[in-house]
């Protein structure tokens, strides 16, 4: 009976349902894939030009070539450069994301739960860098300390852990009150103690919506910067350069702007959408 | 209330201090700043002198209080590309971003406030499920690739619209949508809470008990309550139009200051970025005041509470 059920048509299809829901993680995998195995993976040398087969559209042969996504105006393949392209937007984010919310999060827990001076230079240096919006901070940090791939994940470290300091900070403040923690600075804890095990294991929820949302963010930064000449810098692949320079052949080759920003696009779309279905679990009232 | 305005305003203008100080640390990030504002090809001399002519050899700290004098007299500096006051070059370009912002916050209410209705009004049906997924994929849009699709599509294949530069009303619709799909998505989600959270209580219950009509309800009654977190979220919302027509007028080369940022950066040309970011700053803070006293005006509880 049962296996009559199971394979139902009204059954299958709501498997199939389900399993569709997990798309936006499949399509992660893939690109955290793409990016680890980029050399594996990629059918050319990113960098390898062509000069011969400058912007052939998708499917075409050129030399040694064969372009399955088009090649761009050096002559180079296209899906190559996307695939290697995806560890520049993944390592930024990555990387920006861990170091800025480690910082945020530590020094909100730090303000929540000291208070006193703590709270009020930790939280009015917080207001500060909240009220110089976000591109225009990482533009002027990149403008001095010069444009490159550290320096842009140094950037957008720097600037974006107040975000998470807010989070960690009303948060800290709501469970400093509860009565385990109170009871277990009075049985001698020191702060370092009472924050690491009580209180970092119950605001890391709240913290990681905040993550999952800046990962997508740092991806378009990263893309945003690059795409200013202020990011990756040529010839190393980026999503954002990439598209920068496709601006150029808009006319008559569309494919070197269409499929790196569609590459972005989806990327950002799946990371968003986690980010909502994990915010809506985590808080019902947003339901 | 006049306790309250003056408290907000004190803390105003302790953001903005903080802000100024920000800025000034940030341009010493590397050391010597006057390595910011020299070409590439600059001789050792070139650099001492204008070190000097700027006063970048003196102590910090009376550097710090020349830089917040300066501000106070909205001094901010000389274009050393352009030799000309740094001021006058965003007086000639802010008009230009004003525009690009307006148009953008128009697109992006008055596509994301119906979206939040519908999103709220419909929570379960098919429709809200596709406006929700719509809103989504705007949001996840970099300006810079919808830019370039806008481009591709109504400019080079269709030819409606004109690809790039200023001149008209025409000119003005594609940057302005590219900007404000991205806004779009606060909008559509505010209202939709907003709304959410007022149909839920006991007055449209009442309301609703008394046979008053579903649009009535929406407009008379719910609208009003509604608008508060909307008002906010639009001040907000405005300044983050501000910075990503930095992008928006990089891809359009729309004559503004975001466009008049990247080619300083390029031309090194520092005391325009800096002046571009302090009046982003200032324009922050000035609308988060803003949205802070209409909030008090629409709704005296909060005045209350904070007087107390």
């Amino acid at each position: 009976m049962t296996v009559v059920a199971a394979t139902s048509p009204a059954m299958r299809r709501r498997q199939l349902g389900k399993l569709l829901r997990w798309w936006p993680v499949a399509l992660i995998a893939l690109f955290v894939l793409a990016a680890i195995f980029a050399p594996l993976l990629a059918p050319y040398d990113p960098n390898s030009q062509n000069l011969i087969g400058r912007l052939k559209p998708p499917g075409t042969t050129s030399r040694t070539f064969h372009y399955l996504l088009g090649s761009d105006e050096l002559g180079r393949d296209l899906l190559s450069r996307i695939i290697f392209g995806a560890r520049a937007s993944l390592l930024v984010a990555f990387t920006s994301v861990l170091l800025s919310g480690t910082f945020g999060v530590i020094a909100g827990m730090i303000a929540g739960y000291k208070r006193g001076l703590a709270e009020l230079v930790i939280m009015r240096i917080v207001d500060v860098f909240l009220s110089i919006p976000a591109i225009l901070l990482a533009i002027i940090t990149v403008a001095v300390l010069g444009p490159s791939l550290i320096n842009v994940i140094v950037v957008l470290a720097l600037t974006r852990w107040p975000r998470y300091a807010r989070v960690a900070y009303g948060q800290t403040l709501a469970v400093a009150n509860m009565p385990y923690v109170k009871l277990s600075a009075l049985m001698g804890a020191n702060a370092f103690r009472v924050l690491g095990i009580h209180v970092l294991p119950n605001i890391i929820g709240a913290v990681s919506v905040v993550a999952t949302l800046e990962f997508g963010l740092m991806v378009l930064f990263e893309a945003g910067l690059s795409f200013l000449g202020l990011g990756v810098q040529p010839p190393t692949a980026s999503w954002g350069a990439m598209l920068s320079t496709g601006r150029n052949y808009i006319a008559n080759a569309w494919w070197v702007a269409t499929f790196p920003g569609l590459s972005l696009f989806l990327l950002v779309l799946a990371v968003n959408l986690i980010g909502d279905t994990v915010r809506d679990r985590l808080d019902p009232r947003a339901q | 209330m006049l306790r309250f305005l003056l408290r907000r305003c004190g803390q105003a203008l302790v953001t903005v201090l903080g802000v100024a100080t920000l800025v000034f640390f940030v341009q010493r990030l590397t050391g010597d700043p006057t390595y910011l504002l020299v070409p590439e090809t600059a001789t050792k001399a070139d650099i001492d002198a204008l070190r000097h002519a700027l006063g970048f050899d003196r102590p910090l700290i009376v550097q710090y209080f020349d830089f917040l004098r300066d501000l106070a007299h909205f001094d901010l500096g000389q274009s050393v590309v352009q030799r000309v006051p740094v001021t006058t070059i965003i007086a000639s370009r802010l008009p230009y971003t004003l525009q690009l912002a307006a148009g953008a916050l128009v697109v992006a209410a008055g596509l994301g406030i119906p979206a939040g209705v519908l999103l709220a009004m419909f929570r379960d049906r098919a429709i809200a499920k596709i406006c929700a997924g719509v809103v989504l994929a705007a949001q996840s849009m970099p300006t810079f690739w919808s830019g370039i699709l806008l481009i591709m599509i109504f400019a080079v294949e269709l030819g409606w619209l004109p690809p790039s530069s200023t001149g008209g009303f025409a000119n003005l619709v594609m940057p302005s949508v590219a900007l404000g799909l991205l806004s779009m998505a606060t909008f559509a989600r505010i209202t939709r809470t907003a709304l959410l959270d007022e149909l839920s209580k006991d007055y449209v219950r009442t309301a609703r008990g008394r046979g008053v009509r579903t649009m009535r309800l929406l407009f008379r009654h719910i609208a009003r309550n509604a608008s508060i977190p909307v008002i906010t979220v639009s001040a907000l919302e405005i300044s983050n139009l501000l910075a990503g027509a930095v992008i928006v007028e990089t891809v359009f080369a729309w004559p503004g200051l975001g466009q008049v940022t990247v080619q300083s950066i390029l031309a090194r040309d520092f005391l325009i970025v800096q002046g571009v970011v302090l009046l982003g700053a200032f324009v922050t803070v000035a609308l988060n005041l803003a949205a802070d006293i209409l909030y008090s005006i629409v709704d005296p509880r909060i005045r209350l509470e904070a007087a107390q």
